[in-house]
């Protein structure tokens, strides 16, 4: 009975063993096979580490969820891989009416959609008019349709656009145009997932296969307008860990890689056959100085301390930071010392206070000015102020953030340098939210991306921004409220002229910086890399300098070419082989040593 | 002293009587309680993501976008958000009893189909995680308490120990780094591999391997630390003396008395486990882009995905409380003692 039992046992164990030693030992085998089908065609494999939302154009706010639509859907116009300024894509050409409130753009003839459709002037009225009349439409882009009257498609090539006031920005229309054939007959946007591949679209790639969190692959689209791309798949693979996603590339998994750390930028300094990209970025850090919020009404809210409401303070308190010290420390070199609000990367609307302007770090000075402007040093070193308090301020961060955490206690202590104390606050994005919309900071880190065209970063800081008599539905950044600074920014709004409006936007920028709201800190690199040994001739945005992943545009993907004699897709293909093969030994050796150990132990127990 | 032996040896065996009117009031009691509990985790959930939780949804959704005012109040509407809480706990708990958890605010789809995607390769890397690791800590357990103090003991306790109080984060870039490129970086497949099912199957076991393994690592010492000292302390009984004097070779004695009637705890642990096996391993799926709800719960966080969030912790909430019920069910089976009382 005892020796049935037992052997009956061994012999489940012994059959679980080669089962999974059969298991283990076929893939080494049949691993070959993905590999072999792979090399059909060229594939480049980029690891993306943001959210994609969705692939729906008409709901995905995320800027990886963005990106891919633009490789999708066509706008009218795009952004010039050199300077970014716009360019035509859908419209061919464009011409604005006398009274700058009817645009006629011509769309551009022999266009077909993925599916052989011709694309006309209907298409992209019916875009825009969908956008005008279903609120889910304008989830996402709704604003670049807020100011319009109307749009309609006299012929298959014309569309006219009527803005209820003049608008400088209708060169600057980040809409995805759709299929009227597809869409028009989807009778619920927000429901619409837009993933039954393939997905019906007139950009360089078309999607052929949405896996939420694992990855998205998009097929060349061969008919593309201006030429079909270089290469046969593109494929994005999801990785929520940076470092995971460096040693993918390391290892020859992806190919391209961005939104680096200088951590792992660095590490891969060394890394056989990478390239590395230090590209100028375009988003920025600033750090906000509550100039005493109030909503559109001008009621005050929240509790900023009554001393930053003094523009002299403000301004000798942003002379206590070493923006210098930020970049290297902090950004590990990857980043250039902040100015104007339009980052550099936007050559024609950035603006650089030059030597007589500019605020250098310079605590002497701000001790001076903050002694001029009634803060007397008094016991501990700390200022009071005129009410005899000591000055202290809050300095708002988000707790997720690596620039707010590591950048916070340098500005405590250099504002502790000229007398100021500071409390670090860093709590959760939506606590940021949340305390700044109700003006509860008195400092807080703030950050944004900007545009090619510089509309939405200078409207952040108008007075109509402000929340409304019951203070909600603010989109404010810093509470500003200067008629000064709102004229030139209706003025640039409305000016036509490319040059002039570069002009006013400067103007507007230098009026920011001198009412010391905000300090621009640095501007970001976005720091990328990618295999040498399996692509090239990625064409960056802007040029010299500029990015391959998130652009304005597709020209990073569209443009790259697969090197000669790159067929097998990088280095990971040994992988399943050998990972699986040892992984069989490694199991096949613990199951003989138990039995090795089982058998001793039995025989001398029967002793 | 036969009478004694006879029932020692009995437990194990499953059993034959039929449960009595006390099953059914037993039942019924432990329904019930699980029915109260999982009320609490659905209206806490609504509490926590609707009212305690700081900030104004809407704020976050459109922060870095151009979005106008008007925008903001049509986007409130559309979630339902402009309504009253009372009201929006209503709606909240309609939709629940028609299985509906509303919408996400990042993927504008419906909660529940989020969750269902993401269950089945949770349900795979932490189930597979959770069998190996309860294996690996009761056989382990077994032999250290078996053989106490000895080195074989103090070296597996050790290392168990060790692993359990490794940071999961840590001990998953190690294992990434160190085994070079015998194993995928992350994911759970590539994307180009070819659509049948074997090779599929190779490349998710592939994947599967570092995550599974870490998982394993950081778990097992649990396992093995209840099963050790529970079976410490039946090793003195009288009734192994009994059954040594009656000849039986020590491992017998070992497998047919002392491990059946040390298993109790270990299986308490287990149910207690497979109740959280849903709500995956944020840290390893983290690590490893695992597509689980663990990093479903992670980019919810990150959102904040509030109706995500609340879908969740009702799922995590309910398997917890289902696998408790079934604990106590089998509880009665297991051991003649919980019938009795």
């Amino acid at each position: 009975m005892v020796t049935v039992r037992i052997s009956r046992w061994r012999l489940g164990l012994t059959l679980g063993a080669l089962l999974v030693a059969v298991g283990l030992a076929a893939p080494a085998v049949t691993t070959a096979a993905p590999t072999a089908a792979a090399q059909g065609g060229t594939v480049l494999r980029v690891a993306l580490t943001k959210q994609v939302d969705s692939v729906n154009p008409f709901l995905s706010i995320t800027q990886a969820g963005t990106e891919l639509g633009r490789l999708m859907y066509e706008f009218l116009t795009t952004y010039d891989a050199k300077d970014q300024h716009p360019v035509p894509a859908l419209a061919e050409k464009w011409e604005t009416s006398q009274d700058k409130l009817t645009w006629t753009y011509t769309i551009r003839s022999g266009v077909r959609w993925s599916d052989g459709q011709p694309l006309t002037a209907k298409d992209v009225a019916f875009t825009f008019n969908l956008m005008l009349t279903n609120d889910v439409a304008r989830t996402a882009n709704g604003n670049f349709v807020a100011n319009f009257d109307s749009v309609s498609a006299p012929d298959d090539r014309t569309v006219v656009i009527r803005t209820k006031t003049p608008q400088a920005t209708m060169l600057a229309l980040d809409v995805p145009i759709v299929p009227e054939h597809v869409w028009s007959k989807v009778t619920d946007i927000a429901g619409y997932t837009n993933d039954t591949t393939p997905v019906v679209g007139n950009g360089p790639f078309v999607l052929t296969e949405y896996r939420a969190n694992e990855s998205i692959r998009f097929k060349a689209n061969k008919d593309y307008w201006r030429g079909a791309p270089h290469y046969d798949e593109l494929d994005f693979v999801i990785y929520k860990n940076a470092d995971a996603a460096t040693q993918a590339l390391i290892k020859g998994e992806v190919d391209l890689i961005n939104r680096l750390g200088p951590g792992q930028y660095d590490s891969l300094k060394n890394a056989a056959n990478v390239t590395l990209n230090p590209a100028k970025g375009r988003r920025f850090n600033e750090l906000l100085f509550n100039p005493g919020a109030a909503t559109s009404t001008g009621v005050p809210i929240g509790d900023g301390n009554p001393a930053l409401r003094d523009v002299k303070v403000r301004q000798a308190l942003a002379k206590a930071f070493n923006l210098k010290d930020i970049v290297s420390k902090v950004a590990g070199g990857y980043a250039e010392p902040g100015g104007g609000l339009i980052p550099p990367v936007f050559v024609s609307y950035h603006w650089q206070p030059d030597a007589s302007q500019a605020r250098s770090f310079d605590p002497a000075a701000a001790n001076r000015e903050l002694d001029a402007a009634g803060y007397p040093r008094g016991a501990g070193g700390i200022r009071q102020g005129p009410d005899g308090k000591p000055l202290t301020l809050r300095l708002l961060g988000h707790n997720g953030t690596a620039f707010d955490e590591q950048t916070a206690p340098y500005i405590k202590q250099w504002l502790s340098d000229v007398g100021v104390d500071v409390t670090v606050q860093l709590v959760s994005d939506s606590q940021v939210n949340e305390i700044t919309s109700g003006g509860k900071y008195d400092l807080a880190f703030s950050g944004w991306g900007a545009n090619p065209d510089p509309d939405y970063i200078l409207s952040l800081h108008t007075c109509s921004q402000r929340p409304n008599a019951d203070g909600k539905g603010g989109t404010t950044d810093s509470f500003l409220c200067d008629p000064q600074y709102d004229a030139l920014y209706t003025q640039q709004l409305a000016e036509f002229d490319q040059a002039k409006r570069a002009e006013l936007v400067k103007q507007a920028q230098q009026r920011f910086y001198d009412l010391a709201v905000g300090v621009v800190l640095d501007y970001d690199n976005s720091l990328e890399a990618y295999r040498k040994d399996r692509f090239a001739d990625f064409q960056v945005q802007p040029d010299p300098g500029g990015v391959i992943m998130a652009q304005n545009g597709y020209w990073g993907y569209y443009s790259a070419r697969p090197v000669a004699g790159a067929a097998s897709s990088g280095g990971g293909n040994a992988g399943p082989v050998i990972g699986i093969a040892a992984g069989a030994v490694v199991v096949l050796a613990v199951l003989a040593f138990l039995f090795a150990r089982r058998r001793r132990a039995t025989s001398a127990e029967r002793e | 002293m036969t009478a004694a032996l006879v029932t020692a040896e009995e437990p194990p065996a499953p059993p034959q009587g039929r449960p009595g009117g006390g099953t059914l009031r037993y039942v019924a009691g432990k329904l019930g309680g699980a029915a109260v509990s999982l009320l609490s985790v659905v209206v806490l959930g609504f509490v926590l993501f609707r009212v305690v939780y700081p900030g104004d949804p809407v704020l976050a959704m459109t922060h870095n976008r151009p979005a106008t005012a008007a925008q903001q109040d049509e986007l409130r509407a559309r979630l339902g958000l402009d309504r009253s809480v009372p009201h929006q706990f209503l709606d909240y708990v309609r939709g629940l009893l028609h299985g509906d958890m509303g919408t996400s605010y990042t993927f504008s789809r419906p909660v529940t189909d989020k969750i269902l995607e993401s269950l089945g390769p949770t349900l795979l890397l932490v189930g597979t995680a959770t069998v190996l690791a309860t294996i690996l800590g009761l056989w382990l357990g077994i032999r250290g308490a078996w053989r106490r103090g000895s080195r074989f003991d103090r070296t597996s306790t050790g290392i168990a120990l060790t692993l359990w109080s490794a940071p999961t984060f840590w001990l998953g870039m190690l294992l990434l780094i160190a085994t070079g490129q015998l194993f995928p970086s992350g994911g759970i497949r590539y994307p180009d591999t070819p659509p049948d099912f074997l090779s599929q199957a190779v490349d998710v076991a592939h994947h599967l391997v570092l995550p599974c393994v870490t998982l394993i690592a950081v778990i097992y010492a649990q396992y093995l630390l209840v099963m050790r000292s529970s079976l410490l302390e039946e090793m003195n009984a009288d009734y192994l003396t009994t059954a040594r004097a009656k000849g039986l070779r020590d491992d017998l004695v070992r497998r047919r008395h002392a491990v059946p009637n040390a298993l109790l705890p270990a299986m308490t642990l287990v149910f207690l486990q497979l109740g959280l096996v849903v709500s995956g391993a944020i840290t390893v799926e983290t690590v490893f882009s695992w597509p689980g709800l663990g990093l479903l719960t992670y980019e919810a966080l990150e959102a904040p995905d509030l109706p995500l969030l609340q879908g969740l912790l009702v799922v995590f909430g309910g398997a917890v409380i289902v696998m408790n019920l079934l604990a106590d069910l089998l509880y009665r089976v297991l051991d003649p003692r919980v019938r009795a009382s």
